[in-house]
């Protein structure tokens, strides 16, 4: 690989710009590989978060070429040779300094989401497809890519009524965990504003761990949350046989 | 100093390179298209001398099944007095209401967003928390929709059974008794029935229905018949997109199929029919 064009942000939360560089690359480099050589050639005080360089620990999450996506993961030979590639902080989250971003609305969501809290006297043993469908939620790495794209959190801020995808993943492996004893559709309903997803699936096109987020946690809560508030006769139903 | 790139909202407003709009604009000429083609094909049921342009002999358009044709229809003004008016609003429902759609239609035409990390209009946003709340009622269409399936299916049996006495002119079959035949047409809506099974079937809410809503799916604790049909669902829900698409395709060709035959555009081969008839010829020879 020869010369590439970068254009990095360069800002803070008073504001900012795009910077260009030019970096000799070497073969194998990821988008991540790039913006180190920067910080060690040319621009000792650029920031950015970064940890594994392995896609696993989901601190590096940017958007590149206006795409949420981890910078360790996009090859740079995924790019034409002159193409002026532009690295971003995430959009939705208030920048700290350059592409470092302060994510912390995530774990204020977390910390109002009621834990798992197993049924009393609960049989431990369960299938292997139980295990299947929630483990599926597990291998979220919390880079809140799909945060940074879910337009409802990027263009509309509805960060103080509406939890965003991440959450709902993670209510989803609680609520369909198999001995998990507590109902959170009213939650979801209510303070974390499921019925503001209008489901467009962005969170799931951009997830790195390729989880299915919408059509396997958002719409299967989404109906759960039918069951208990729009539908007439499973609302019948449940009150007849007392569910 | 320049704008703040970071800052910068509004319709369309991306750092993105790629054709990112191709999408939004195939949906919208894709669903635009079928829309114009299905109004106009419900709205124009008969051709000149009252002829039957919904059905061909044993073939019946999905877009008049099952077909009604009250007294009361005909005192709506006569533009609106078409068959389809009692048929179309149950599957336009369930698409409408579909999550597949909703998707789709959310982006290509509300342009809410227009694309992933793409601007759009900062209107009042209330997603589906307020007016559009209405798409709970997706499961209820779709207990209609399963009963479209059984009555398309046995439409496609119906195609099988030719009449004895040929077509009338108006495209009814005449009176008489019936023979087993096979034609382009018949196959046709057979896989009409079929691709409307595997989209409908493949539902979200039906998977919810069948299993999706249970914390055990598998179990000693409730019915194994519930996780095997969570199974099946869930295998076709995988590709409920590609099933909505080529379904909705699909009926819009079959109506054109039967229509063309009915105006005598087309000639309907039928292949049973005319082997039947070989076996005849050689039979009467021998």
């Amino acid at each position: 690989m020869g010369k590439v064009h970068m254009r990095v942000y360069r800002g803070n939360s008073e504001g900012g710009q795009l910077k260009d560089y030019n970096v000799q690359a070497e073969e194998g480099m990821v988008v991540l590989d790039v913006i180190h050589k920067i910080q060690a050639t040319q621009s000792s005080d650029l920031a950015c978060r970064w940890n594994c360089k392995a896609g696993k620990c989901g601190s590096c999450s940017a958007e590149i070429n206006g795409k949420p996506r981890l910078m360790c993961m996009t090859r740079m030979n995924e790019f034409k040779e002159d193409e002026i590639i532009t690295v971003m902080p995430m959009k939705t989250f208030p920048i700290m300094k350059d592409l470092a971003t302060d994510v912390s609305f995530n774990y204020e969501i977390n910390k109002r989401i009621p834990p798992f809290t197993p049924v009393e006297g609960a049989d431990w043993h369960w299938e292997q497809e139980d295990v299947d469908r929630v483990q599926e939620f597990r291998k979220c790495i919390e880079c809140f890519l799909c945060q940074d794209t879910c337009h409802v959190l990027r263009d509309h801020d509805k960060m103080a009524k509406f939890a965003g995808p991440r959450f709902f993943v993670r209510i989803a492996s609680l609520e369909m965990h198999p001995i998990d004893a507590l109902d959170r559709t009213a939650l979801l309903k209510n303070e974390h504003g499921i019925g503001l997803c209008n489901i467009t699936k962005c969170c799931t096109e951009v997830c790195p761990e390729s989880i299915h987020i919408t059509d396997n946690a958002i719409i299967p809560l989404k109906e759960r949350v039918v069951d208990k508030y729009y539908d007439p006769l499973r609302i019948l139903w449940n009150k007849v046989f007392g569910k | 100093m320049a704008m703040d790139v970071r800052t910068k909202r509004g319709l369309g407003v991306t750092l993105r390179k790629d054709a990112w709009w191709l999408e939004p604009l195939f949906y919208q000429c894709l669903f635009g298209g079928f829309v114009v083609y299905a109004t106009w094909a419900a709205l124009n049921p008969y051709g000149p001398n009252g002829k039957a342009y919904y059905e061909y002999g044993p073939y019946l358009s999905p877009m008049f099944s099952p077909f009604f044709n009250p007294d009361w229809l005909h005192k709506l003004p006569a533009w609106l007095a078409t068959p389809a008016l009692l048929v179309l609003w149950a599957p336009a429902g369930f698409r409408g209401t579909c999550y597949y759609y909703r998707k789709a239609y959310y982006r290509s035409i509300f342009m809410d967003p227009p694309g992933c990390a793409v601007g759009e209009s900062c209107v009042k946003y209330q997603g589906e928390s307020k007016f559009f709340i209405f798409q709970n009622i997706h499961r209820y269409f779709f207990y209609v929709a399963l009963l479209f399936i059984f009555v398309l299916s046995w439409d496609a049996i119906l195609a099988m059974m030719w009449p004895v006495n040929g077509i009338g002119p108006d495209n009814h079959s005449n009176l008489g008794p019936k023979e087993f035949g096979v034609g382009v047409g018949t196959i046709v809506m057979a896989l009409n029935a079929y691709l409307l099974g595997g989209y409908t079937l493949g539902c979200h809410a039906f998977r919810h229905l069948v299993g999706g809503g249970l914390d055990f799916l598998r179990v000693k604790k409730n019915n194994p018949i519930r996780f095997a049909l969570w199974s099946v669902v869930t295998k076709l829900n995988e590709r409920h997109m590609q099933w909505a698409l080529v379904s909705m395709l699909w009926v819009g060709f079959t109506d054109f199929y039967i229509r063309m035959c009915a105006m005598g555009v087309w000639h309907d081969v039928r292949f049973f029919g005319f082997i039947n008839k070989i076996g005849h010829i050689f039979g009467a020879a021998t």
